[in-house]
């Protein structure tokens, strides 16, 4: 009993204590991979907030850009107009999106529009694999000129070893939140995005069309999709294996609420974090596997005492 | 600018409406001059508000026929008809909940703003000069409402009076030719009344807006109103100056019931 205890609360510690540049790259891993979540996550927070849907295909959105891109390449496309083409199949997917599905189903219950997007995800799976394969494919990271290599640097008298990839992620993911950022709070479209969000009639009323703004947010979920699709592909490869990774945003989503762009990115990194540094300092006392459902136990207990998340809008239903 | 009313600006001919088998509107024909306040009166259930939503777009008629300054028109979305010069408030108010007064007010500009998307998506040179020009237009119409003092406030705080302003507010910011309100007084205290009151005539007065209003509280409408459309049960059934009306037969069987 006191080992399990001794085990738990104290040489976990002990351990951070005595080699803290091991802590330093665990953080590092974890902060790595919560941005990734976070890049998910965020595509969902955009539609979600603008239009409602809780998209489940966003998962698939991004396999289906990285194979758009790759499969493009492989078909002798150099590789930076394979990134314009599907930068542009993005866009053609919004369009698509708004016309079949968002349109006939305008004022539908939720659960509708949520279960259109689960025939999104299976239709797109099926072209995805259709037009380019199901076999995984390795990103093509040298033809966009992404970094390699790996930085070292010194610290605690061990080393810290930063992947260029992860921190090109890291600085394109926050270059990104930034960007959406701004837009979302100082202009015109995001002052459009966030009425439309609010009462689809006062929008209507003011002469907002909803659907170019339902085309707009899901372009810009779709680039934000093809921009953690190059990152995750880079980092192992690019296949449908992808989309369970991609279930993890819903814990994210849960930790940081559903309507909220920085709880999106917290919730990211503290799911992203928390679950490196269980794994590394609890996973043995557990005989490891912490990273598969840690995320899930912490959005439970969010579920539980906290539903609206870190920052989302509170639930209020009158009666 | 002194208000002369002209010829009419708006025409609605034979609009009949229903849903499923309710009807809500039976032939209603109405015109709305230049510069005028035109009120559209009824009990509960007459009518008026479905009206209201044609007219907008909301609502799509099996007949009849709406024209807007000299344009007929066939089916049109809300957000065209806006393009158009017709701005509207709603009977149970629709404010964007979790912005400030100002930038509900800002999205009534939303028609009036051209910088393109890229311009948006970075923020740069004309975007930003739109922004600051229609913000000094917007702070016009806060200095006009009186709501200087509520600007930074997220209008889901505010008390129902002042976001009745507000959506006044963000109607009239589009500044249009034309301006819908749907029961701008109802739920207020007479303070409240006597204030939105004073705001439709200065906005009628000042800005030559013409206005369509409709109202349940009857000694308001006799006194803004240049003339007055009575509707019962999804039909016309008085249309003149507020004193003929006001001595209509129907509308005063319709209004205090008759005796079977």
């Amino acid at each position: 009993m006191t080992h399990l205890l001794y085990g738990i609360f104290i040489d976990p510690f002990v351990q951070m204590g005595a080699a803290p540049d091991l802590l330093v790259q665990t953080l590092w891993e974890g902060l790595v991979s919560g941005v990734l979540y976070a890049l998910i996550a965020l595509g969902f927070v955009l539609i979600f907030k603008a239009s409602g849907v809780f998209n489940f295909a966003q998962g698939i959105m991004v396999v289906f850009s990285a194979l758009t891109l790759v499969g493009l390449n492989e078909h002798g496309v150099p590789a930076y107009l394979a990134l314009a083409l599907t930068i542009a199949v993005m866009l053609v997917l919004a369009f698509a999106v708004e016309r079949v599905i968002l349109r006939p189903l305008v004022n539908q219950p939720d659960i509708i529009l949520f279960m259109a997007t689960f025939g999104l995800t299976y239709f797109l799976i099926g072209l995805g694999e259709l037009i380019f394969g199901g076999d995984p494919k390795v990103m093509i990271s040298d033809q966009l000129q992404l970094p390699s290599g790996s930085y070292r640097i010194p610290i605690f008298g061990g080393y810290l070893q930063m992947q260029k990839i992860d921190v090109a992620a890291t600085i394109i993911a926050s270059l990104m939140v930034a960007a959406l950022a701004v837009l979302f709070n100082r202009t015109r479209i995001g002052r459009a995005l966030r009425a439309v969000a609010d009462s689809h009639k006062a929008a209507l009323s003011v002469g907002i069309s909803l659907e170019q703004i339902w085309v707009i947010v899901w372009f810009a979920a779709g680039i934000v999709a093809l921009a953690t699709g190059i990152m995750w592909g880079a980092r192992s490869n690019v296949s449908f294996a992808l989309e369970i990774i991609a279930l993890k945003a819903l814990p994210v989503l849960i930790l940081g609420g559903f309507t909220s762009i920085p709880g999106a990115i917290i919730g990211g990194i503290i799911i992203g974090v928390g679950e490196k540094i269980g794994e590394f300092y609890w996973g043995p006392l557990l005989g490891s596997g912490i990273e598969s459902w840690f995320a899930y136990v912490i959005a439970l207990v969010f579920l539980l005492f906290r539903p609206q998340g870190l920052f989302g809008e509170r639930i209020i239903e009158r009666l | 600018m002194g208000r002369s009313v002209g010829g009419p600006i708006l025409e609605v001919e034979g609009i009949s409406l229903s849903f499923g088998g309710v009807v809500a509107l039976q032939a209603v024909s109405l015109d709305v001059r230049e510069h005028e306040i035109r009120a559209i009166i009824g009990p509960n259930g007459a009518g008026k508000s479905s009206l209201l939503n044609v007219i907008n777009g909301f609502y799509h008629p099996q007949k009849g026929s709406v024209s807007f300054k000299g344009r007929k028109r066939r089916r049109v979305d809300p957000h065209e008809v806006a393009q158009q010069g017709i701005a509207r408030t709603f009977q149970n108010i629709a404010l964007f909940r979790g912005m400030t007064a100002l930038d509900n007010l800002m999205t009534g500009r939303t028609l009036k703003m051209k910088s393109n998307f890229l311009h948006q998506a970075v923020y740069w040179g004309a975007a930003r000069r739109e922004e600051l020009e229609h913000r000094a237009k917007v702070e016009e119409i806060i200095d006009f409402l009186e709501i200087q003092h509520i600007r930074r406030t997220p209008v889901g705080q505010l008390p129902y009076g002042l976001q009745k302003r507000v959506e006044l507010g963000r109607a009239l910011a589009a500044e249009p030719d034309l301006l819908l309100l749907d029961e701008p007084m109802a739920g207020m205290n007479i303070e409240e009344k006597q204030d939105m009151c004073r705001f439709v005539l200065d906005v009628n007065d000042q800005f030559g807006t013409t206005i369509v209003l409709i109202e349940h509280d009857m000694s308001v409408v006799m006194d803004l109103s240049d003339r007055v459309a009575v509707l019962d049960y999804g039909r016309k059934i008085a249309d003149g100056t507020p004193d003929e009306v006001r001595h209509h037969r129907a509308v005063i069987d319709a209004y205090l019931g008759v005796a079977h």
